[in-house]
């Protein structure tokens, strides 16, 4: 067996593919947080005096919360007065028009990333809306969905068309003052996405976001408000990477989906920012509230997520089964390796009758990777019928990984039903051997394994993002096993 | 196509083959008999290259190669098939596509085109029926929940596909009920040929009731201490393995003489 550690490792080298920078004019704010830069933040959007309020008002009460620390996490002390909250391409000061005004620079970064921007978009079907830094640089087929009744834009965008509907969702699922990470972002997030899906509307194409952090020393604060009405269904995906810098990189978003009634929302991400070197140095720090509220009834919201990259990953993409007869799912497959940190689960609040979750979670340690689940299902008295089924997975890769899992359960209705099922184990060297002994090279064996570990998950992305997915995951772990 | 000389392995430091020897030629079937802990199973890892199996003496010769100096997959691909006495389940894997994926494998390895799906299918198919088996195993995860009798089967049908010219089946008999070890005997003796050969590991003389082996060789204690022809398997199951510490291989070593 003394040959296995040493393919390990070797194969474990693999290097992150989407570290490059782009060199491009950025208007950066000078490092630090205070009312004035909320204040500049606000002016530089032009937004409306509201919002600037709700920014303040979520900075002064985040001033006195304390960063939470119960997470199963190591992570080194964040000087937030060390963070840039703003940092946009100087061309958009006269903000891109359209496509052919966006940077070619910028644009070739897309290319670079495989982003879908142009034509290759058009094929695809997919509207991008691509975030870099703290600014939307322009959207997709805006025209073909404005014609469905579609709103796809940027957050900035939207706060300045759509200001009402802004006002009226926004923070009504995860409000200012939710946690330490997002009461942070309420008060300086920069740009995102919104997304409106008019009553009875099944939106003609998958919506995508693609995010990057490039600047030196920025955060990444991006808000995603996502709104169906009733009897509408959409389908969204959002796609992150970062370059390759040494120092580590905040990366605090919100995410808020609303979801009326008989109104279904599907929200896919595939999660790449840059993981760290080998020895655990830089890498972003992604703290992420994401929460959906099926607010009415027969209402359905899935998450899938596939993590792959970044430091530390601490996030619980959640829902809110308020409407009877709501639906929540949450599919996840989060890898760690090399020093990578992973503490990611789901919260199902069952309010309504007959409300059903479901959870499913694979988690994938190697290298000396931490992977933690951390899942609440919570039943409350009103939630009459209540369904829970849970599978939590976890596979190790290697001696030096470790997977924990964290299931949290509190019932409170005497019909509810849950389950929980909980696997570990490891690449099974038996499965290994079967495999070459069919002539199945280890290379092979290892990503077809790992592919079929996580094919309850992979089957649950749109077609196109679980070839990138799977792809990914095979890059990620390359040689994971010897 | 198979020479093995004096060969010694050991697993976590405990020597379990102390010195075995055996030939086995090309259209030959072999039985290897011997009680729990003789070293049976050890001898197919040892053969197929199985990590933690450690060949500490010995020659081992397939078609004129030194057999332990290629990695496992590379036995694979030139042939050398093991027909596990546990056929280990790959959740989320389609038992098709593994199988595929194993065949295209080989074939690249031999310099041929890769099948494609229906070139593939077609030759799935034609093994089904010549085994006799039904194409549900064909949908399913390679051994995710299939019964002991479903899982010898597979790792049958996998063996048709394949066409390996030295085919180990490590206890295929063990677990399964007669007409179960009926159906797998069928299948192998459908694979006999001539230019195969095919060395059955078992516990039990049951096994070659359906399988007539050419040459049956007792193990015990890492060493082959007897070989016959079928006779020998008969005489085993009447005495039983006890028999051998009792003096049965002194007995036997008369009888050879």
């Amino acid at each position: 067996m003394s040959t296995e550690s040493g393919t390990i490792e070797k194969r474990l080298g693999q290097k992150y593919r989407h570290g490059f920078v782009t060199d491009i004019d950025a208007d950066t704010v000078p490092p630090g947080l205070s009312e004035d830069v909320i204040a500049l933040i606000s002016a530089k959007k032009n937004e409306p005096q509201w919002l600037l309020d709700w920014r303040l008002e979520a900075y002064r009460h985040w001033l006195t919360m304390e960063q939470p620390d119960w997470a199963r996490l190591d992570i080194e002390p964040i000087d937030f007065q060390a963070i840039s909250y703003f940092s946009a391409p100087k061309s958009d000061k006269d903000r891109p028009q359209s496509l052919d005004e966006v940077d070619p620079k910028l644009l070739e970064t897309y290319d670079k990333l495989g982003v879908p921007l142009h034509e290759r978009a058009r094929l695809a079907g997919v509207a991008v809306d691509a975030v870099f830094d703290s600014v939307s640089v322009g959207t997709t087929f805006k025209k073909e969905l404005a014609r469905a009744g579609v709103i796809f834009c940027s957050f900035s965008e939207a706060v300045e068309e759509h200001p009402d509907l802004v006002r009226q969702y926004l923070g009504s699922v995860v409000p200012q003052r939710d946690n330490f990470f997002a009461a942070l972002n309420s008060a300086v997030f920069t740009d995102g996405s919104f997304v409106f899906i008019p009553r009875g509307v099944r939106c003609p194409m998958e919506l995508s976001t693609y995010f990057r952090i490039n600047a030196l020393n920025t955060g990444q604060f991006e808000r995603t408000l996502i709104i169906a009405e009733a009897g509408s269904h959409v389908s969204y995906l959002e796609g992150c990477t970062a370059p390759m810098r040494d120092e580590n990189q905040l990366h605090a978003a919100v995410v808020e989906l609303v979801a009326l009634e008989s109104a279904n929302i599907k929200y896919s991400t595939v999660q790449n920012w840059y993981p760290g070197d080998e020895e655990g140095k830089g890498g972003i720090y992604n703290f992420v509230t994401k929460r959906g509220m099926c607010k009415e009834a027969d209402s359905r919201i899935s998450w899938t997520q596939v993590e792959t990259g970044s430091a530390i990953t601490w996030k619980y993409p959640s829902c809110i089964l308020r409407g009877e007869n709501s639906v929540g799912e949450f599919y996840s497959v989060a890898l760690t390796n090399n020093y990578q940190q992973a503490d990611t689960g789901t919260k199902m609040i069952h309010i309504g009758k007959n409300t059903r979750s479901t959870i499913i979670s694979k988690g994938i340690s190697a290298g000396r990777g931490q992977n933690a689940y951390r899942g609440l299902v919570k039943v409350l008295p009103t939630a009459a019928n209540a369904r829970n089924f849970t599978q939590c997975d976890s596979m190790l890769i290697g001696k030096h990984c470790g997977a924990h899992t964290f299931p949290y359960i509190e019932v409170k209705n005497p019909t509810a039903k849950v389950e929980h099922e909980a696997t570990t184990s490891r690449i099974g060297e038996d499965q290994l051997f079967y495999c070459l002994q069919r002539g199945i090279s280890e290379e092979d064996a290892v990503s077809m394994i790992v592919d079929g570990f996580c094919k309850q998950v992979f089957r649950e992305l749109p077609m196109e993002f679980a070839v990138e997915a799977k792809a990914l995951l095979e890059v990620s772990l390359e040689g994971a096993v010897g | 196509m198979l020479k093995i000389k004096e060969l010694h392995a050991s697993v976590e430091g405990k020597e379990i083959l102390k010195g075995l020897d055996l030939e086995v030629n090309a259209g030959e079937v072999h039985a290897i008999m011997g009680p729990n802990g003789s070293g049976k199973s050890t001898l197919g890892n040892v053969i197929a290259g199985r990590e933690g199996y450690e060949v500490t003496r010995g020659e081992v010769a397939y078609q004129g190669k030194n057999l332990l100096e290629l990695e496992p997959e590379e036995r694979a691909c030139e042939g050398v098939f093991l027909a596990f006495q546990y056929p280990v389940e790959i959740p989320g894997v389609n038992n098709t596509y593994f199988l595929r994926a194993a065949l295209n494998a080989q074939r690249k390895h031999r310099g041929e085109e890769p099948l494609d799906s229906v070139g593939f299918l077609r030759l799935v198919r034609e093994r089904l029926e010549v085994l006799h088996i039904g194409d549900e195993l064909l949908h399913r995860a390679v051994n995710e929940g299939f019964s002991g009798g479903e899982k010898k089967r597979n790792e049958i049908f996998q063996m048709a596909v394949l066409e390996p010219k030295l085919a180990i089946l490590d206890e295929t008999d063990s677990g399964l009920d007669i007409d179960a070890l009926k159906a797998v005997a069928e299948g192998v003796n459908q694979l006999r040929s001539p230019e195969r050969a095919i060395i059955l590991v078992t516990h039990y003389q049951r096994l070659l009731e359906y399988i007539k082996p050419d040459r049956v060789h007792v193990l015990s204690e890492g060493r082959i201490v007897a070989s016959g022809g079928p006779e020998l398997a008969l005489k085993l199951e009447e005495q039983g393995y006890t028999w051998l510490e009792d003096g049965g291989i002194a007995e036997l070593e008369q009888a050879a003489v």
